[in-house]
Formats: C-alpha cells, structure tokens, sequence
C-alpha cells in the first residue's frame, strides 16, 4: 500500500470574495522509500497539496475536500491530539525559510531534544543523545557546539541541515520538502540533496519534494509531477518525464530553461499567455488558451489523464500529437 | 540582456560618458556588531561585507553568485543606501554618492532593488496595483498616470490587471508577488536595478518570461543591471560579466563565458562542478567539495577559503590573495580583465603552484 494516497483533493480558499479554488482535483500516490518530486507553475497549488497533507492551511479559511490517507490514516479525520501525533512522527516538512521551523530563542538542541521527548517520551539525556547523533547523520560539524547554538548563528546551508535533523527527529515515514535548497549556493545545495538521497534509501522515507528547478528533480526523484492550475497535469517516472514529455505544459517548462548551452543575448522559449484564473477556470482544458497543439475539442472537453507509458500519464486530448514531437523535445 | 559596454550608445549613458563606468565601488566594508555576551567577546563582529571593489559598467549586466551568507545582500543594500558601510566608497556616473553633486536622494531615484524575500517587501494593507503606483506618485507622477504605469507593468510581467490589480500579497504565491515587486521597481524608471534573488522563486517558464521581460527593458530604457542569484545557469545566461564572491571578499571576476568555461579560482571551480546534473543517468554521486563555509564572525586569516580548497599549501593561511590576472604562460587564453584572488595566480606568493616572482621588479 502507498504510504501517501491523496485522491481527487480540492482546496478551497473561502477567506476572501470569490472562493479561490487553489487545488481542483489532484490525484498522487507515492511509495514507501519513493521520492517524488512536483514542479509545475507558480501558483499552481504545490505548496497547498502539500500543507493539506499535514493540514497545514488555514482551517477556518479553507475548505479541503477528497481523501488525504498517509500511512492509512485519514488526515481529514484526526482528532487535535492524533494531529500532533501524526505531525512529526508520521510526516514531517522542512521549508526554503528554516525560520519557519527553528524558533530563534532556543538553541537547536534544546529543540530537537524537546521534539524527541514529547514524542518519545525518554529522557533529556536520551533525547541529547538522539539530537546529536542526527546532527552528526546530517554532517553538520563540529555537532557538540552546534547543539549549543542558536538558529541565527549558523550560516544557511547549516540552518537547513538543522531543520532537516529536527523534521528526521520524530523518526517520520514521509518528509516534505518545500523548496528547501532554493537558497542555498550550488556547493552546499548539492551536499543537502545527495543527503535526502541517503536518508531515503536509509530510513525508507517517502519523499515529497518540491521544486522549481529541474536539473534538482533529476537529482533526487524517482518519480515526477507536474502541476497546472491547481491539477496534476502529468505523472511519471523521472527519466520518462524528463527524456519523454507528453503534456504540452511540461515540453513548454521543459524548453524554457536556461541552460548552458544558449547563446549570449538569444531570446529564451517561453510559453505564451498567463495561467487562468483560478476562480473562473476555463470549461475544457485549463491550458488550452496556452497550448501551441490546442484544438477546438480541448477548449470544451476536460481532458482526464491518459497513460502514456508504464507508471506514466498525461491530461492531455492529444497526446498522440505530443507522441510525434518526442524526438525533438528528447534531451540532447 | 547582453550587450555589454558597447549597448551604452543608448539614452541612459548620461554624464559621464559610455566609458565611465555607471558605479565605481571601492573598498566597501561593512561588519555588524554582534551583543557581546553572545560570544563572551566585546568586539565580535560579522564580517558581512570586508574589502569589496568592483565597477558596474554602463548598459551592462553583471551577475553575482557566492555561497549563502558571504554578502551578496549586504552588498545589494550597501549600494541601495538602505545601509551604512563601515568603509568605502560610491562613484556613480562619475559623481561621489552623498555628495554635493549627488546628493543621496538624487541617487536614490536612480537605484531600485528587487529583493529576495517577496514577503517582507510589500506592504500587507496596499493592493499591487496601489503598491506599484506608489512609487511613481511619491515622486510626482500624477496620479491617473502612476495607475495607469502600474497597470501596464503588471501585464508585461504576466499578471492580468483586470485580475490582479485589486489583490492583496496575501493572496498571491511566492512567484506572483515576486513579480508585483519587478513591476514595482521598474515603476521609478531607475538607471540602475538590482535584482536580489528576483526569479529564484519562479518556475521555469514564469523565469524565461520574466528574463525575457527584463532584457527588453533594458534595452528599451538603457537599463544597467546588477544580477543576484544562486542559479549558475541564469546567471551565465543573463550575464555579461559575473563576480564570484566568498565570505565577504571578491573571489573572482571576469567575463561570464570565460568566468563558467575556465574558472581561475577553486572556489568558482567547486561552485560550476556542483551544478545538479540535467541528465536522469549521470546524477551526482558525491558532492564536489564538502562542508560549509566558515563562520563570518571569526573568518579564517589569508585566502579565506583555504579551509576548504583541494589545493590548500601552507602561503594559503598566512598570505591574503590580491585579485590577478592569470600569468598568460599558464593560460594562453588570460586576459587582463578576467582575475582571481588565489595565491597560484600570484608571482612569487610562496604557494608551490605560483608562477616564479618577476626576476628583479620595476
Ligand atoms: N491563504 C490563501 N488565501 C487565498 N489564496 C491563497 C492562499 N494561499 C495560497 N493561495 C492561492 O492558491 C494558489 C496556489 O498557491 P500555492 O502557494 O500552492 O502555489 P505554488 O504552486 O506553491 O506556487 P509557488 O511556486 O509560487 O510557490 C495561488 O493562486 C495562491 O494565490
Ligand atoms: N543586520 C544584520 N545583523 C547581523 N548580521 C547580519 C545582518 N545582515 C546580514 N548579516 C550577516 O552578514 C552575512 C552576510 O549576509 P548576506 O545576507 O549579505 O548574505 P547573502 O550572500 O545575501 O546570503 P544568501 O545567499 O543566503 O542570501 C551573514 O553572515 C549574515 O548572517
Ligand atoms: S488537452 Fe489540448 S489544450 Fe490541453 S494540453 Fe492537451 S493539447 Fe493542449
Ligand atoms: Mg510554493
Ligand atoms: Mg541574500
């Protein structure tokens, strides 16, 4: 069985006039000791998907519907106890900010012990013990000092190799990672995600990974999706994705990065348009306005996903004509 | 947004002439105290930003990258004027910034910033659209004017004014917002834009979209651009020169193709062969160098990344490397604006792979 099972989640966002229907339908299912990376559009609804997993969003000014099931459990259905339970110990998230996570007036042992404590219920001197020897698993140096320090001073490839030991702290099955290395310099940045890739084959953690840059979802997926307008737009395994596009949206996403190989001063490919405004979608495929292959038909007919290759589909009406383009959108 | 020096045949040339580079940056330092008891030490400071030199040309695009920490921001702000430096000087077009003749206000006018931090720059009670019209209204845009510019520059940074001028950055993402702020900045017209981490938080097309964007501008209003950014393929991209920065110091500077295809400086070496692959069959398996960097508070003596550096020699911890060109003998391709601060580049430093000192000098 899956250890994240989320089928047909919607997310609505009620707070201010028009309801903002920020998640319209995602379907995701990640493995155990599986590690799936989403990209899509800015303001697709990633960072929603994945607070709804840990009901993180704004109860009072949102409305989730569908099932969200981590590790069996129905998230929906957790009392406020089993909640605290579940954060931490079943799922835990880390952020691009680790100010979000660290609170600054205590330093990171105190913090790491007290999260092994409450959820362990040993003693300080264990969960010492424990907090060190994670900080020396996520190689932060010099780790006896460095559990006497507080979060500001420690530089920022450090605060998040912190964060990543408090979130690992619970021993969770499933850790979220929303952006986490988008600060961080290419050297620091690579240590961090070859790490994930340890403590996942280590722990058999689950991992959910945000990102918007690609060459990082080649680094750490097995898996990818992409996400459009609050939609899972097109799922698979990370070479096929990657090697075999099929929606139109990711070949586009795909095209439009900068890359080493460009000339000085040409003109980067991007996709036309904006994306739709969420409260007011449009009837038929949502990137139709968009698309460079849209037809008639895909303007009023909802496209549903269509498998494409093993493990792999697309929400696409004409993924036979994206089926033609592959060669020319294969990584050269 | 390339073009390079020779693009400054356009409007924004201004007094000083094409020549004269836009910012002439000399000897910027700026340490932050630090409460003494937190080190049990009175003087401790954060040597954010220690001895930095560096001009901006005219019609240019220079980019910066270093690793978290080494002052990319502090120097963005210390050229903003939102902070004071402890040392150091600004010349702008030629002109000593807080001057007479170029008084801070003046300066100001010319300078804009999108920060990195999409959040904190925007005010929570004001629409976008009120937002980006602030600026131009403060400074004597009428009124109708400064919307109807707002309204213009939401759309040509792909946010439909119909939908968006009326929302509050609460209820934007991360990348939306981040483009309210491009808008806002360009909606004082600057001559110079400093731009901190302004496409990290967008997706790839939104990015392509936004760079484009921002070449156009350039080209349209002779905009010179300062180019802050962790990813190494935008900033090659976008680049006509790139500075190299590491705790605090300038490690290496030269023209971005020469900067990316042959780096001088091992830190700059590291940075490139970290670059997570694009190719689903060739990953990373162990990280290009480990650890990171040294804490700002105490930094290491001499070359300061020598803590870290594969070719670490005993000169490295006591001498401090001056920025050089690399000795043409070495690489035939050297040139005199292409320069790093690593003691194998200098004549004579002690470090075994230096070029030998010129015989007898001067
Ligand atoms: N609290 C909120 N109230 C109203 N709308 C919201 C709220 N939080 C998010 N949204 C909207 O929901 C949509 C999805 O936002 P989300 O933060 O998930 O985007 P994202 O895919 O993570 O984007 P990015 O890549 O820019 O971080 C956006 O259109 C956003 O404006
Ligand atoms: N107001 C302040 N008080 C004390 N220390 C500060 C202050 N502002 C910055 N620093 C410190 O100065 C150093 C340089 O910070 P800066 O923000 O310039 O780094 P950066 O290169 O922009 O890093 P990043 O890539 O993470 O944005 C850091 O060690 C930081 O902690
Ligand atoms: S369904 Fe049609 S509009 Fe939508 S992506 Fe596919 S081709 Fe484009
Ligand atoms: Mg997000
Ligand atoms: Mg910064």
């Amino acid at each position: 069985m899956p250890i994240v099972e989320i089928k047909d989640l919607r997310v609505t966002f009620t707070g201010g006039g028009k309801p903002v229907p920020a998640v319209s339908g995602v379907d995701l299912e990640v493995e155990r000791g599986e590690t799936l990376a989403i990209l899509g559009e800015s303001g697709s609804g990633k960072s929603v998907t994945l607070r709804a997993l840990m009901r993180l969003n704004p109860e009072g000014k949102s409305r989730m519907e569908g099932t969200v099931r981590v590790a069996g459990q129905d998230v929906a259905a957790l009392g406020r106890r089993e909640l605290r339970a579940f954060r931490g110990r079943t799922a835990a998230m880390i952020f691009q900010e680790p100010s979000l996570a660290l609170d600054p007036v205590y330093t990171l042992g105190q913090q790491i012990a007290e999260a092994v404590m409450v959820h362990d219920g040993c003693s300080r001197n264990e969960a010492m013990a424990r907090a060190l020897a994670l900080f020396e698993r996520v190689r932060i140096p010099s780790p006896e000092r460095r559990l006497q320090a507080y979060p500001h001073e420690m530089s920022g490839g450090m605060r998040q190799r912190a964060m990543i030991a408090l979130a690992l702290s619970c021993r969770p099955q499933l850790l979220l990672a929303d952006e986490p290395t988008t600060a961080l310099d290419a050297t620091v940045q690579i240590q961090i995600l070859v790490l994930v890739r340890e403590l996942q084959r280590e722990f058999g953690l689950a991992v959910i990974f945000v990102t918007h840059d690609i060459g990082v979802a080649v680094e750490v997926a097995d898996r990818i999706a992409v996400m459009y307008a609050g939609r899972v737009v097109e799922s698979g395994p990370m070479r096929e994705v990657i090697r075999r596009p099929r929606h139109p949206y990711t070949i586009g996403l795909l095209r439009s990065r900068a890359h080493g190989a460009l000339a000085k001063g040409a003109r980067l490919e991007t996709i036309p348009g904006a994306p739709p405004d969420l409260a007011d979608l449009p009837p038929g495929c949502p990137f139709a306005p968009r698309c460079f292959l849209a037809t008639a038909t895909c303007a009023t007919t909802a496209p549903g996903p269509e498998p494409v290759g093993a493990g792999h589909q697309a929400r696409c009406l004409r993924v036979d004509a994206t089926a033609a383009l592959l060669p020319a959108v294969a990584e050269g | 947004m390339n073009g390079g020096s020779q693009a400054a045949t356009d409007p924004g040339s201004g007094r000083g002439g094409p020549a004269q580079p836009l910012l002439t940056v000399r000897g910027l330092v700026r340490h932050f105290a630090l409460p003494g008891k937190l080190l049990g030490r009175s003087k401790a400071a954060v040597h954010a930003v220690d001895g930095v030199d560096f001009d901006v040309l005219k019609g240019e695009t220079l980019g910066i990258v270093g690793e978290s920490g080494c002052g990319k921001s502090t120097t963005a702000r210390l050229l903003m004027h939102l902070i004071n430096p402890s040392a150091g000087e600004l010349i702008f077009d030629g002109e000593k910034v807080g001057s007479r003749e170029l008084p801070l206000r003046e300066y100001r006018r010319q300078v804009q910033m999108v920060f990195q931090d999409s959040y904190a720059s925007l005010n929570p009670r004001l629409t976008i659209e009120a937002s980006i019209a602030f600026g131009p209204s403060v400074h004597g845009v009428p009124r109708r004017q400064a919307v109807e510019r707002a309204r213009d520059l939401l759309a040509r940074v792909g946010l439909d004014p119909a939908r968006f001028a009326g929302r509050y950055p609460h209820e934007l993402s991360g990348g939306q917002r981040q483009r309210v702020n491009i808008a806002r900045a360009l909606a004082l017209r600057p001559r110079l834009l400093i731009l901190d981490e302004a496409v990290s938080a967008l997706d790839k097309s939104v990015e392509a979209q936004v760079l484009n964007l921002l070449a156009d501008l350039k080209q349209e209003f002779g905009l010179t651009y300062l180019f802050i950014s962790h990813d190494l393929n935008v900033v090659r991209f976008v680049s006509d020169r790139v500075m190299v920065m590491y705790l605090g110091r300038v490690a290496e500077i030269g023209p971005s193709e020469a900067l990316f295809s042959a780096a001088l400086h091992p830190y700059t070496a590291a940075l490139t062969r970290s670059m997570p692959s694009m190719d689903p069959d060739a990953r990373t398996e162990a990280p290009p160098i480990a650890g990171d960097p040294p804490n700002p508070i105490d930094p290491p003596p001499g070359c300061r990344f020598h803590t870290r550096c594969a070719f670490v020699a005993d000169a490295c911890a006591r001498r401090t490397p001056v920025l050089t060109p690399a000795p043409a003998a070495v690489l035939p391709s050297a040139r005199p604006d292409h320069r790093a601060a690593c003691l194998m580049l200098e004549p004579g430093s002690g470090h075994p792979r230096a070029p030998a000192a010129p015989a007898a000098a001067e």
